[in-house]
């Protein structure tokens, strides 16, 4: 393996701009003539708008123009979508309201915009937007998911009666129930998944600017997806057809789905440009504003009951689950709870039967979408707590128990879409069990004791679907895109490669990574080879980064394209060195003559391929550039065991982690730093969901967690250092074997540290988070036993 | 609007400000660095964290006029012709950053550390001392690593 290959813990090479200050991100690019947007949002959660006056604050110092929904009405600017369509068990089709760029008539959630301003400067955009008088007619609000459809609760768009979106289904009900009949032991559980904000360290921006001279629109924003943020603005907003529209995400701080999404503030910065004459409109969220309209994550509630046999095997799985979709469909919304949620339902278990039912609901809340694992999270919290729960109640080692019901012959269709390729369940556990010293737990539970500390453990047993995903298979099942990916391989006359690709890079070392599979491919070092991502003059498609996609995705394309690469560079090189193609060979960066000493380096070839004297052009065309699409034919399907250990203060009700090993099957892996580095922040983001983090608004719809001091982040002294092993079955749908990373710590561990910590109460539920004061509560049959 | 100057990374700047106008507005509009990042409006984030006088503050948190006359230093001027601090340096090779946008306040803040508690540093220490600064993308293990290998060789 050499030092940039694949494999290689090589060092980034983004990071010296980013450790130097030298980053690019949206808020610091400023444009010639910048004005600013301020968007004047609700105070309410639910309001009918009666009149807005704007008269004086068009008047104000500084204010160049201020437009509201009737505005955007008037310019035909439609408003945002959601581009996965669900249909109900009835066969109808999801029930979306629509989602104007700025409300008209209503608004739906405390922060939904009403108004922009936009001025010279923030000061004056301000002081103007306090000046727009707003007459609403305040309604009462629906705020909590379980009563939302109940009758008489407020309709929060007039298309969904009842506030339902849809009721879906999946699975074999009469197979289910049957197994249900049969058990000889059933396991329920009430489960709450908290919602929460994905808060990522750079909140949300955008800078739009129109060219009146081109009729030609430019939009920066914190995209994790500039083409389909494009094609969005273009097909469906219908702002400007995609040749008139450049969207560019430069540097993005941090995106973790919550950055996928097409988001009202964009459009109208492109807009507001072109209304105020051409200059340039930037919004900056404060992180006020991205808690108030950020799409959140997760906020399902279920019941969830597994039944076994009387030899402790699995015979059945069923949920019924409850997911809020906030005030309006975000863009991805529908497929978090459905085909990204019930689909893994199975885990890594043989579970003959199941059946889930979701129903999706409207509320008075912000908009609910994908959050770093997207549905994933909410389908491991639900096995995996059954898995334990059911283990204490037949009196089995939860171990045991899963080893028992562990898929272990491949490929394996569960009863719910999914078809495993690869897998080897039980060596992780083993791993798992070794590196935490498993047998040794309760010895350290004594110990703890002496010290007045309640010990637990517990596992997560996660397996997710990744390397989003087939485009027809998708399609099949309500995508309105395909998610292949794109890449263009540019060699440079001098040997150097431009990678373009429809991948974005957020703090995933895109540029380390794909450069090192350019150079174990071609042999030459990974710094004379470019990433070019994140600008839609530049790449001329790609889908983005989410669901651990652009590894086995986009590095595929990235593959494929160099494969075209290397079949040209062989010709060229066959007529150079006067010889048939058949006998040039190509390793380690050259170009060789079977049975010769003839041989020539990688960038000699480039440059014979530009300078195209020594080949026939009517055979050959000049140049050496190639690109490719790539679609995959299955998910990836990434698996492991997270194991935590924890210790609660009795007195207090404090949790503190004392242990974590995680190991994980990522299939090949191209660069472990980088990995273990995803693997890293993804635990912290489930941990913060399990002990610190939830969004909660009170019974009028008012966000009570909306800055910092109220939303708990996990800071570094919350978390412990994780210990992280991996095991490795190649994955067979994509030739570089690789299953993708990114959401898999996030996935396993919040029903890890949920387990451990009703292992240490002996509960069966605390809710998260499992604050002090939750996990106080949950201990009163402790101190009644006491007394 | 007030007339401000200050010595920002070695060189003397100067500026007309608002009474209201932060010291992380006066480095990022004023005078354009940009490396000094806003994560929050509540002073906890700690992405905007530069050194004033020698001591870690939070520039989301200080005005402009507050600082008239004082010696400033940014992520941008820590390294010394072309060669990175020691700090910068570890958070590269112990891969302390993902995208880079609280990096900036994490640099200046472990640098402060060191100052204020010594160059042999405890995971635990760094775990506490790091209350102020919020990374959403690392889980922090490998920046506690990088600034304790960080301060090592201060
Ligand atoms: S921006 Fe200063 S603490 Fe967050
Ligand atoms: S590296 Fe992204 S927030 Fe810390």
């Amino acid at each position: 393996m050499s030092d940039t290959g694949i494999g290689a813990r090589m060092l980034r090479k983004e990071d010296h701009r980013f450790i130097t200050g030298k980053g690019r991100y949206t808020d610091d690019i400023n444009l010639p003539g910048q004005a600013v947007g301020y968007f004047l949002r609700s105070p309410h959660a639910h309001a009918e708008i009666k009149k807005i006056d704007i008269k004086k604050a068009e008047k104000a110092p500084g204010v160049l123009c201020v437009l509201t929904g009737e505005d955007a009405a008037a310019d035909n600017i439609g408003g945002v979508i959601c581009g996965w369509m669900i249909h109900s068990k009835d066969g109808s089709p999801m029930k979306a309201g629509p989602h104007p760029v700025l409300a008209q008539g209503k608004v739906r959630h405390v922060g939904d915009q009403v108004a922009v301003v936009v001025a010279h400067t923030m000061a004056q955009a301000k002081a103007a937007a306090e000046m727009i008088n707003v007459t609403y007619k305040v309604l009462d609000a629906n705020v909590d998911p379980v009563a939302s459809q109940k009758r008489g609760t407020p309709q929060v768009h007039d298309v969904a009666s009842k506030n339902t979106v849809f009721e879906w289904e999946l699975g074999d009900k009469a197979a289910t129930e049957a197994a249900f009949a049969s058990a000889a032991h059933i396991t329920s559980l009430d489960l709450v998944n908290n919602r929460l904000a994905p808060n990522a360290m750079e909140p949300r921006a955008a800078i739009g600017s129109y060219d009146e001279g081109e009729d030609h629109y430019t939009l920066y924003t914190t995209s994790q997806n500039p083409h389909v943020a494009r094609l969005v603005i273009s097909a469906f907003v219908g702002l400007a057809p995609e040749h008139k529209l450049r969207v560019i995400a430069p540097d993005v701080g941090g995106g973790f789905g919550s950055k996928i999404f097409i988001y009202a503030e964009e459009v109208v910065c492109l807009w507001a440009s072109k209304r105020a004459g051409g200059v340039p409109v930037k919004w900056v969220a404060d992180r006020s504003e991205a808690f108030l309209t950020d799409a959140n994550g997760r906020d399902h509630v279920t019941k969830a009951e597994l039944a076994t046999d009387s030899n402790g095997r699995i015979t059945g799985l069923r949920a019924k689950t409850i997911a809020n979709m906030g005030a309006y469909l975000s863009t991805f919304a529908s497929s978090v709870p459905t085909y990204l949620y019930a689909t893994l339902l199975s885990g890594q278990y043989n579970i003959p039967a199941i059946y889930a039912e979701v129903d999706a609901v409207y509320t008075n809340t912000s908009p609910v979408d994908a959050y770093r694992g997207a549905g994933r999270p909410e389908a491991t919290y639900v096995v995996e707590r059954l898995m334990e729960t059911a283990a204490r109640e037949l009196g089995m080692d939860p171990a045991d128990f899963r080893a028992k019901n562990f898929v272990n012959s491949f490929p394996h269709q569960t009863p719910v879409i999914m078809c495993y390729d690869a897998g080897d369940y039980g060596a992780s556990q083993k791993k798992a069990m070794e590196m935490i010293d498993y047998a040794g737990f309760e010895k350290r539970k004594a110990a703890s004791a002496r010290k007045g500390k309640l010990r637990g453990i517990g596992f997560s047993n996660y397996i997710e679907a990744c390397g989003i995903a087939p485009s027809a298979a998708v399609g099949s099942l309500g995508a309105g895109v395909g998610l292949w990916e794109s890449a263009e391989v540019r060699v440079n006359p001098v040997g150097t490669v431009e990678i373009l690709t429809g991948s974005h890079s957020h703090g995933q070392g895109h540029e380390t990574t794909f450069a090192q599979l350019v150079s174990d491919r071609l042999g030459i070092p990974a710094d004379q080879v470019a990433i070019v991502h994140g600008d839609t003059d530049k790449v001329q498609f790609g889908m983005g980064t989410y669901g651990s996609r652009s590894g086995a995705v986009g590095m595929t394309a990235i593959s494929k394209a160099l494969d075209k690469i290397e079949a040209k560079a062989k010709k060229v090189a066959a007529h150079v060195m006067e010889a048939s193609e058949s006998d040039v060979e190509f390793k380690d960066g050259s170009f060789s003559v079977k049975g010769t000493d003839k041989k020539m380096a990688f960038g000699e070839v480039a440059l014979s391929a530009y300078v195209a004297h020594k080949f026939p052009t009517s055979e050959i065309e000049p140049g050496l550039k190639e690109g490719a699409f790539h679609d995959p034919t299955n998910f990836t399907f990434p698996a492991g065991c997270h194991i935590c250990e924890l210790e609660v203060d009795a007195d207090t009700g404090v949790t503190e982690i004392v242990d974590w090993v995680a190991v994980d099957d990522f299939g090949n892996v191209i660069n472990p730093m980088i990995v273990e580095g995803q693997v890293h922040g993804g635990i912290a983001q489930g941990i913060g969901q399990a002990l610190t983090e939830a969004v909660v608004y009170d019974e009028g719809g008012q966000l009570l967690t909306g800055s910092y001091m109220d939303y708990c982040m996990p800071r570094a002294d919350n978390l412990p250092s994780f210990k992280l092993g991996f095991t490795k079955t190649e994955c067979p749908s994509n030739p570089l074997g690789i299953k993708g990373c990114g959401e898999a710590g996030a996935i396993a561990a919040p029903a890890a540290v949920m387990n451990a910590l009703t292992s240490a109460l002996g509960v069966k539920d605390v809710p998260m988070p499992a604050t002090p004061q939750n996990v106080w509560n949950a201990m009163a049959h402790l101190r009644e036993a006491a007394e | 609007m007030p007339a401000i100057s200050m010595t920002v990374n070695g060189e003397k700047v100067c500026g007309d400000v608002e009474g209201r106008t932060l010291l992380v507005d006066f480095i990022r509009g004023n005078l354009g660095k940009t490396g000094t990042h806003v994560g929050c409006d509540t002073s906890q984030c700690g992405a905007c964290v530069v050194h004033v006088d020698g001591k870690a503050i939070k520039s989301c948190t200080a005005l402009a006029v507050a600082c008239d006359g004082a010696t400033v230093n940014t992520v941008e001027g820590l390294a010394t012709n072309g060669k990175l601090h020691p700090m910068q340096e570890a958070f590269r090779e112990h891969h302390g950053l993902q995208c880079g946008f609280c990096t900036p306040g994490m640099i200046m803040a472990g640098i402060d550390i060191v100052k204020r508690k010594g160059k042999k540093l405890k995971e635990e220490t760094i775990r506490e001392e790091l209350e102020g600064n919020i990374c959403r993308c690392t889980g922090y293990h490998n920046i506690v690593k990088a600034i304790q290998a960080g301060a090592a060789k201060m």
